[in-house]
């Protein structure tokens, strides 16, 4: 049926709707796989594109995004008292998240949709993954034009000028989020009731809806109990605390990561190498008296976890030498640590530490391709 | 002296139609073609017009820049056509066959008494120069040049590829006698590789006064150019030559009995086979005679990664030793991507399911699963490349035209076949070996 109406010069050039035709391709190659066929080179191809590749991500990310749907319903419960069963939290978590799913891909593919018509090219399916993203690691209650303008910034300025996915520098999922910070600090930090949506009710007795990577950077660490406020290390570990939508749950993160590795579109390297980055940091702070967190406390708080798993890993924007991988997560890692140890201005690292290694990414790929091209000769010279 | 090479990254790409070991038929071709496009680097001259009559062994075209390179023709007969391209550009020299099969007469040589210029004289006049392929950049061999060494892979790892053991069991002494005579154009001799899962039964591992290695590993470890790399990686300034195994027999022949005898076993190939077997015939045999292809398939002369794209009305080229015939994939899929399963296609990575059926042969055909995008994965590629250079790093460098990175990154090194798996495995679907060959052409101009 379809073929019948993209085939006939209407989409084509000289047609009437020319300028639909990027978004008629797009939809036409979602559905069916073109039946283009091989011209130069290799005349059989493997079965994966990228649209797999992404799609794998996407489904890495769905158990932290249920979690995450669950929590926010359950910090809601939670700080206004509401007896709500399993079910009515998950109906409210829902009805609280949608709205932050429906902005991110409405705005980011809108904007992804018109840049593919100008530059005349096919879509990419990057924005598949980034769209799904952009709402796990924001505050549930991000308003929404606020959310909007950061996609758009993410998108226009972190992609688009530079050509799309596969040329960017910076993780455009993380630009959204520092846009976010750096904007609008007041609604986006601190205590407040950006981390947990009350939908309008008041808030229990002694309510700070402060995440505990907050409350432990203010010393509300006990360390006899192994708590942090009134969250025990079991709650951070399986994640019903307030924090960004899919970022708490240790749990759903790395099941996430296991298929990920599995598949191989992330690096297990880049994850291996910042875990051990951030312990080691959190393990120096710890003995050196800047914070009385036993360092594993790190990788349960705050955005670490997911950061190391689901941004840090881009292929795009991390080292793409093997090597340079492992110094590349390791710095991710230490910096992030050492951000929230170090630096009274913000209570959590991950963000600014994955955006300055990505920049940094491109410099480490440099000198371990020289090193490995310089011992290669050396070795061949003297065999 | 036998060294071992062990390699474990690379792919052997699991598709039907292998061919079974029975030769089907001999083909006795009516009309043979020499092609000067065949030879990378050869910008031929005619030396012969239509009509005139020829013998096996006689020059049909030279190389301006070297005239005493010469193609000659594989058969006797008559020169039937002259067959000219776009801007008159010189494609192919068709002859009719005679039944009458004359070929000149070099005269058989006593090898171990010949010198390197007698070598080289007998290899140009009789037209199995060309048979060398110089690297770096896989050109002509240039006579004026004597070697570091030459390498010779006597194991095949391509998809589907004739299996020398076969196709040159009763060619041994031949090969042999090739090799001794190729000893001779270098002082670093010759270096000849077996694969480790046949090195006992191979009739080749009896071949003497050579370097002998045993290669183990999935596909691309039987490249020459692999192989190279781990024996005496290639550096600026020098040069090796390769010869493939069925013409290193032709040369050894043309020594021992002094007359051109290019025929050879070619496998016929691929998922679009029906009966896969190998049929005796020459290069510049017409395709038809060799194969009967159905609608809607494209008739590949050479493997699935590396072969160039045959009309049905063309001609077998003078390298090639195996025909895959492969279904065209000019269908559209509905939901490929999406659908969790696609129990017909075949994935290296483990985004699909193929993993689950290690045994299982698969009937690929030509589309390319995807839309080009902007290199995205980057891992796979040194995955499938066990060659100790950045493959990435060098095909930016060869987009980039950047002559100074492209020789760091390892240019020299590698031909577009070393890198052909990376085309297969790419998740952006770019087409690598076309990228690097690119980047190759460039260098010849820019270094020449």
């Amino acid at each position: 049926m379809e073929e019948n109406k993209t085939k006939p010069g209407l989409f084509e050039k000289g047609g009437k709707l020319f300028f639909l035709h990027s978004t008629v391709d797009a939809f036409e190659t979602f559905l069916r796989v073109p039946a283009t066929v091989t011209r130069k080179g290799a005349h059989v191809r493997d079965a994966i594109d990228l649209k797999r590749v992404m799609i794998m991500v996407v489904i890495a990310l769905i158990p932290a995004a249920l979690f995450g749907i669950y929590n926010a319903g359950y910090q809601t419960a939670l700080s206004t008292g509401a007896d709500w069963g399993f079910w009515e939290i998950i109906w409210e978590g829902f009805l609280m998240v949608l709205p932050l799913f429906i902005v991110s891909y409405v705005v980011g593919l809108a904007i992804e949709f018109a840049d593919a018509q100008i530059k005349g090219e096919e879509l990419n399916e990057g924005y598949l993954v980034t769209g799904f993203l952009i709402p796990l690691i924001v505050p549930v209650n991000t308003p929404l034009w606020m959310l909007a303008v950061a996609v758009a910034f993410a998108v226009i300025f972190g992609k688009c000028v530079f050509g799309g996915t596969g040329m960017n520098i910076w993780n455009p999922a993380l630009l959204a989020r520092a846009f976010l910070f750096f904007s609008y600090p007041s609604s986006m930090s601190g205590s407040g009731e950006v981390w947990i949506n009350l939908g309008g009710k008041a808030a229990v007795d002694g309510f700070t809806g402060a995440t505990p990577l907050a409350i432990a950077s203010d010393g509300g660490f006990d360390a006899a109990a192994g708590s942090i406020g009134s969250y025990s290390f079991a709650d951070l570990f399986y994640g019903f605390i307030p924090g960004s939508v899919g970022e708490t749950s240790v749990v759903a993160i790395l099941l996430g990561a296991l298929l990920l590795v599995w598949c191989g579109v992330a690096s297990w390297k880049i994850m291996v190498s910042s875990l051990a980055g951030g312990l080691l940091v959190g393990w120096l702070g710890y003995l050196g008296g800047a914070t009385d967190l036993p360092c594993y406390y790190q990788l349960v708080l705050g955005g670490f976890l997911f950061g190391s798993v689901f941004m840090a890993t881009d292929p795009v924007t991390s080292a793409q030498t093997e090597c340079g991988k492992w110094i590349y997560g390791f710095l991710v890692g230490a910096l992030a640590v050492t951000v929230r140890l170090w630096n009274p201005g913000y209570a959590e690292g991950m963000m600014l530490a994955i955006l300055l290694m990505n920049t940094m990414a491109p410099l480490i790929d440099h000198c371990v391709v020289s090193r490995a091209i310089k011992a290669r000769n050396k070795r061949i010279r003297t065999a | 002296m036998s060294n071992n090479i062990h390699l474990k990254k690379g792919l052997d790409i699991p598709i039907q139609g292998v061919a079974a070991q029975k030769t089907v038929k001999t083909v006795v071709p009516t009309t043979v073609a020499v092609k000067p496009t065949d030879f990378k680097g050869l910008v031929p001259r005619l030396l012969v017009k239509e009509g005139d009559p020829v013998l096996a062994g006689s020059p049909l075209m030279a190389d301006k820049a070297h005239p005493e390179i010469l193609l000659t023709s594989p058969v006797s007969g008559t020169v039937a056509q002259i067959v000219r391209g776009e801007k008159r550009k010189l494609l192919a020299v068709v002859i009719q066959a005679d039944d009458k099969k004359e070929a000149v007469d070099f005269g058989a040589r006593k090898i171990a008494s010949l010198s390197d210029a007698e070598v080289r004289e007998l290899l140009l006049k009789s037209g199995l120069w060309v048979s060398l392929v110089q690297r770096p950049y896989g050109i002509l061999a240039d006579p004026a040049l004597r070697p570091k060494s030459v390498f010779v892979s006597a194991f095949n790892t391509a998809p589907l590829a004739a299996d020398y053991d076969y196709t040159l069991a009763a060619d041994v002494q031949y090969v042999q006698a090739g090799v001794d005579v190729l000893g001779k154009l270098t002082d670093g001799g010759v270096h000849f590789s077996i694969g480790e899962r046949t090195a006992c039964s191979t009739p080749f591992h009896k071949i003497e006064n050579v370097i002998s290695h045993v290669v183990s590993g999935p596909h691309p470890a039987g490249n020459v150019g692999v192989q190279i790399s781990h024996i005496a990686p290639i550096q600026k300034g020098e040069t090796v030559w390769t010869v493939s195994l069925p013409l290193l027999a032709a040369i050894g022949k043309l020594f021992a009995t002094g007359k051109l005898d290019l025929s050879r076993k070619i496998a016929v190939t691929g998922p679009a086979v029906k009966d896969p077997s190998y049929v005796a015939a020459l290069p510049g045999t017409p395709v038809r005679e060799i194969v009967t292809p159905d609608e809607n398939v494209r008739i590949i002369g050479g493997n699935v990664l590396t072969g160039e794209t045959l009309s049905a009305d063309g001609w077998l080229g003078f390298f090639q030793d195996q025909v895959t015939l492969l279904h065209e994939g000019n269908k559209k899929e509905w939901f490929g991507w999406a659908k969790p399963f696609r129990p017909k296609l075949f994935s290296s990575s483990a985004c699909y399911f193929s993993w689950l059926t290690p045994r299982k042969k698969y009937d690929m055909d030509t589309n390319l699963h995807g839309g080009p995008r902007a290199f995205v994965q980057t891992k796979c590629f040194e995955d499938v490349t066990p060659i100790e250079i950045f493959p990435i790093y060098l095909i930016k460098a060869c987009l980039a035209k950047d002559i100074e990175k492209m020789e760091q990154f390892g240019i020299y090194e590698v031909l577009p076949e070393d890198l052909a798996l990376c085309d297969y495995v790419d998740p952006s679907k770019n087409d690598i070996q076309a990228i690097l060959a690119e980047g190759i052409d460039y260098m010849i101009k820019e270094m020449a």
